[in-house]
């Protein structure tokens, strides 16, 4: 893709978007939530973050949304993150490395499996 | 000074075994803390926990005097003269679940082991600006970092908040002062409901700061 940085660019995503129906009123079926207080910075939440976002990059992923939140209050398990989907319970995930938000997105997010490896039990929060 | 800190919080941990004590104490969460873009981070997200809806971010790298030069400035709800000082001791924090924790005291002793400062002015419903400033050449100078992840991190997850980012480079010897600017606000208007968690407006987005940045400094 070429690069784009002015704002006529975003005016030709919009229409895109436009197009292919991707403008949603109602929220967005998948929402992943990142605990982006101190300790969850200091565990490596942006670099979590960012592999969430480039998963959306590259498989053009358009009905997420990303949140984050001060601590969960969980900060041996930081980083911290929480995956909605659709009606069905949140599911909080600790220790997320970049190579498990990935795991999380293609297993998860893509095909409705949790990834029991980074499970927060319930018990535990 | 830094480590005493560290070495203070680790004391304390082993003894009353507070598992709610910050994480930050630990070795490799040290390492990872070593980067100005994630304290940056640190406290933008202490602007939002004091309800700002406008944050400007300043990076500046003057190389004439040596000098770098960090802060946030909001217009969140702002600090009495006291509680900005209770907010650079290692061990207040305002509110039970820690809305503000290590990340200030850490970020002054950087500042500091670097022949820096930190300077906070603030006042209760006017905002608060946080700056630190570091000898460039310092050997300990934690590095600048990512920024364009720590910006792309805050613009998309805080959409209800105008941001500003600035960077200047000052170069050293000849030249002029370059500048760079990112502001969310026409973005915004120019998307109207596409959201900025799209992934076309993701790479927009990065690839402005990254070009930006590097444009800034060429």
């Amino acid at each position: 893709m070429p690069a784009v940085k002015s704002l006529e660019d975003l005016k030709r995503i919009r229409e895109e978007a436009l197009k292919k129906r991707e403008i949603k009123t109602t929220e967005s079926r998948v929402q992943i939530i990142v605990g982006m207080g101190t300790p969850g910075i200091a565990a490596g939440a942006r670099d979590t973050l960012k592999e969430f976002l480039n998963c959306i990059e590259e498989k053009g992923l358009t009905d997420i949304t990303i949140r984050q939140t001060g601590s969960f209050g969980l900060d041996a398990m930081e980083p911290v993150v929480k995956i909605i989907i659709g009606n069905a319970a949140p599911v909080t995930y600790g220790k997320v490395t970049p190579y498990a938000a990935r795991q999380i997105v293609e297993l998860h997010v893509l095909r409705g499996k949790v990834v029991e490896a980074n499970l927060i039990p319930a018990e535990a929060k | 000074m830094i480590h005493d800190t560290l070495n203070i919080c680790e004391e304390s941990e082993q003894v009353d075994g507070d598992s709610s004590l910050p994480m930050v104490a630990q070795d490799d969460d040290r390492k990872n803390m070593k980067e100005i873009a994630l304290h940056l981070l640190d406290l933008a997200e202490n602007s939002i926990s004091a309800h700002a809806n406008a944050v400007r971010i300043d990076v500046r790298e003057d190389f004439r005097v040596n000098q770098l030069t960090a802060s946030v400035e909001d217009n969140g709800d702002g600090m009495t003269e006291e509680v900005v000082r209770q907010v650079v001791d290692p061990f207040y924090t305002s509110r039970t679940e820690r809305k503000v924790g290590l990340g200030i005291p850490l970020f002054k002793a950087s500042a500091e082991a670097c022949h820096g400062a930190m300077k906070i002015s603030s006042r209760p419903g006017s905002g608060t600006k946080v700056e630190a400033t570091f000898q460039h050449s310092h050997i300990d100078r934690m590095p600048l970092g990512d920024l364009p992840s720590t910006v792309l991190a805050l613009v998309l997850t805080h959409p209800e908040v105008h941001w500003v980012f600035q960077y200047t480079f000052n170069p050293p010897y000849k030249g002029s002062v370059r500048t760079f600017e990112f502001d969310d606000q026409p973005v915004k208007d120019a998307l109207q409901d596409v959201p900025l968690t799209h992934p076309d407006v993701i790479t927009f987005i990065r690839s402005s700061l990254e070009e930006g940045i590097a444009q800034a400094r060429k």
